[in-house]
C-alpha cells in the first residue's frame, strides 16, 4: 500500500520558472487599461471616467484597435455551435415525458450535445441531432474550468494511445474507451455495461490524471497538449503523475514540446 | 455526506476498476491520496493543524481553558469536540444543512476518544474535583473531496500533538485559598503525548472488494462502509457501520485487518511527518492559507 504524507509548499510565481521576457499585462476589475480613447472596447471592459477600466480579472489582448480582457476563470458563457457534455440534474414532469423520455435518459446521466441557441439571459439550448451526440456510456468525467479549453474545429478526438475524449467547451471533460465499430458509436441512448479491459482502464486513468495536471498548472487542453503530456508521463506511475513535483516535471516538458512545435 | 449525481454506466465503470484493483485515478485499493499536513497555522489557540486529502481540507483548533472536572471523574480533565461543516465546503451545508453531519462527526470523535489509553486525562487535571484543563477541540470542514472521517481524525490527532499548555502551579495561602499560578515564561508549556491518539481509517465496499481513502464519486457507488479507529500499535478502539447496505461478516473481518493494516502505517507516516516539522524549528517558513 502506498501513502505519502508531506509538508507544504509554498507555490512558486510560475513566470519565475519559465523565464518570459514579455510579461502579459495582467489586470483586475478596476485596473484602468489604456486612456487612450482611439480603442474600441470589446469584452470584459468599460469606459469610465475618459479611460478604458477593466470589468473582469484576466490578461489584455489586443487586436488592432480592439481591445479586450480576457478572463483566467469564469462560469461557461454558451456560444451557438458549442459542443458540451452535461450532466441531467432535473427533468419536466409531464405524462408524455414519463413514457417516452424515461427509458432513454435518467437523472444523473451524461450526455453530449452542441449548443443551437443562446438566450439573453444566458440559458442556452442543446440538441442532440447527431449520431455522434447523445447518452455517454462507462469513462470518466474530468471537470475543469471553461476557459482552458481551447476552441478548436472538432472537440472529439480518438487518441493514438488507445482512447477518446470529447472536450465540452464548458469544462467538462470526458474520457472514455474508444468504440470498436464506428457505426454503433458514442451517440445512441443504448449504454454498454461490459467491463472494459486492464490496458484501456490504465489508459483512461493516466488520461485522466494528465488532464488534471494540465488543468491544476493553468495550461490550455487540446488534442495535442493532452497527447504530449500522456508521453511525458509514461515513465511515472500513474497515480504519481498527481505529485506535485512530478506534475509540474510533466506539464514543464510538456510547454517545452509545444514551444518547439510552434517554433 | 456531500454527495455527486453519477450516471448508471459511470458506477459501472468504476465498481469494475475497483475489481481489478484499478481506480480511476490509477491507485489500487489500499492507496492513499497525496496528504498535506501543517500545524501552528491559527495563532490564538493552543494547538492547531491544517491537512488536506486530495479536494479534503479540514482544519483543526484545540484550546484549552479551565474548568470544573466532572463529577464520576474528578481526577481527570476532558476533551470537547465541535465540527462546523462550512458551507464552503457544499452548497448542501448552507444554513444548518451542515449540523446533521456536523454532530454525526462529532459523536464519533468522542468514542474514539472515549477509554482510557487515547489521552492521559490525568495530565490535565490541575487540582482534584476543582480545576482541570478543557481542550476544546474544533473541527472546520474547508472543503469536501470525500474521506471525511480520517481526514478529521489525522487533523485532530496533529493538532493535539501541536497543542501547548501552559504550566500552572496551584499556591495555598495560610487561610487555605488557593491560587493558581501562570508561568511567566510563555514558552513553558506541557506538551500531551499522543502516542496512543487512534485515526480512523474509512473502508467502502464497492462491489466485492473494498477500498481506502475513497473520492466523493467511488462513496457514491458504495453502499455500506466500516470506519475503524485504529491506534498507532495496531489496536481497534471502535469500528462503526455507515450506509443503507449490508456487509457480510467475512467482509467485516477482512475490511478490519485491512484497516488495522494501513491504520499502522498511516500512524508510522503521521509520527515521522510530525517530528520533521517538529525539528524545523520556530523559524520554519509557514506556509499557511496564501502559500
Amino acid at each position: 500500500m502506498a501513502l505519502e504524507m508531506r509538508l507544504p509548499v509554498a507555490r512558486k510565481p510560475l513566470s519565475e520558472s519559465l523565464g518570459r521576457e514579455s510579461k502579459k499585462h495582467l489586470v483586475v476589475p478596476g485596473d484602468t487599461i489604456t486612456t487612450d480613447t482611439g480603442f474600441m472596447r470589446g469584452h470584459g471592459t468599460y469606459m469610465g471616467e475618459e479611460k478604458l477600466i477593466a470589468s473582469v480579472a484576466g490578461s489584455v489582448e489586443r487586436v488592432n484597435k480592439l481591445i479586450c480582457v480576457k478572463a483566467l476563470k469564469t462560469r461557461y458563457n454558451g456560444e451557438v455551435g458549442d459542443i458540451v457534455v452535461g450532466r441531467i440534474t432535473e427533468r419536466r414532469r409531464s405524462a408524455e415525458d414519463e413514457l417516452a423520455m424515461r427509458g432513454f435518459l435518467q437523472e444523473g446521466d451524461l450526455i453530449s450535445a452542441e449548443v443551437q441557441a443562446v438566450f439573453s439571459d444566458g440559458a442556452v439550448s442543446l440538441h442532440t441531432r447527431s449520431l455522434k451526440y447523445g447518452k455517454l456510456g462507462q469513462g470518466v468525467l474530468v471537470q475543469v474550468s471553461p476557459s482552458l479549453v481551447k476552441r478548436q474545429k472538432t472537440h472529439f478526438h480518438d487518441l493514438p494511445c488507445g482512447a477518446s475524449v470529447i472536450l465540452g467547451n464548458n469544462g467538462f471533460i470526458w474520457v472514455y474507451p474508444t468504440p470498436e465499430h464506428k457505426d454503433d458509436d458514442a451517440g445512441g441512448f443504448i449504454a454498454n455495461l461490459e467491463p472494459v479491459s486492464l490496458a484501456d482502464r490504465e489508459v483512461i486513468s493516466r488520461l485522466r490524471n494528465c488532464i488534471v495536471s494540465l488543468a491544476t498548472q493553468r495550461m490550455m487542453l487540446y488534442d495535442t497538449s493532452i497527447l504530449y503530456c500522456y508521453e511525458a508521463s509514461l515513465p511515472h506511475q500513474i497515480k504519481d503523475i498527481l505529485k506535485p513535483e512530478i506534475m509540474e516535471e510533466i506539464v514543464m516538458e510538456t510547454r517545452q514540446r509545444l514551444l518547439e512545435q510552434e517554433g | 455526506m456531500a454527495s455527486v449525481a453519477l450516471s448508471e454506466a459511470e458506477k459501472v465503470y468504476i465498481v469494475h476498476g475497483v475489481q481489478e484493483d484499478l481506480r480511476v485515478d490509477g491507485r489500487g485499493c489500499d492507496d492513499y491520496r497525496c496528504v498535506e499536513v501543517e500545524t501552528d497555522v491559527v495563532s490564538n489557540t493552543s494547538g492547531s493543524a491544517r491537512v488536506k486529502l486530495g479536494h479534503t481540507d479540514i482544519l483543526v483548533g484545540v484550546k484549552a481553558e479551565m474548568g470544573t472536572p466532572k463529577l464520576e471523574k474528578p481526577n481527570e480533565g476532558y476533551l470537547e469536540f465541535f465540527v462546523d461543516c462550512s458551507a464552503s465546503a457544499a452548497p448542501e451545508f448552507e444554513g444548518r444543512g451542515g449540523d446533521d453531519l456536523g454532530t454525526e462527526i462529532a459523536n464519533t470523535l468522542y468514542r474514539i476518544f472515549n477509554n482510557k489509553s487515547s489521552i492521559d486525562l490525568k495530565s490535565l487535571c490541575i487540582s482534584p474535583r476543582e480545576h482541570c484543563w478543557v481542550l476544546y477541540v474544533d473541527v472546520l470542514l474547508l472543503e469536501c473531496g470525500g474521506n471525511l472521517f480520517d481526514a478529521i481524525s489525522i487533523a485532530v490527532k496533529a493538532a493535539l500533538f501541536n497543542t501547548r499548555i501552559p504550566r500552572v502551579r496551584v499556591l495555598e495561602d495560610e487561610e487555605g485559598s488557593k491560587d493558581i499560578e501562570l508561568s511567566d515564561d510563555p514558552y513553558d508549556c506541557i506538551q500531551l503525548s499522543v502516542e496512543n491518539v487512534p485515526c480512523i481509517v474509512t473502508l467502502c465496499k464497492i462491489g466485492y472488494r473494498h477500498v481506502v481513502d475513497a473520492t466523493l464519486q467511488e462513496e457514491a457507488c458504495s453502499l455500506a462502509s466500516l470506519l475503524v479507529s485504529v491506534t498507532s500499535k495496531g489496536v481497534v478502539t471502535c469500528v462503526r457501520k455507515v450506509g443503507k447496505g449490508s456487509l457480510d461478516p467475512e467482509s467485516i473481518f477482512e475490511m478490519l485487518e485491512t484497516g488495522k493494516r494501513v491504520g499502522k502505517v498511516l500512524h508510522a507516516s503521521l509520527q515521522s511527518i510530525l517530528h520533521k516539522e517538529e525539528s524545523l524549528g520556530p523559524k520554519r517558513q509557514k506556509v499557511g492559507f496564501l502559500g
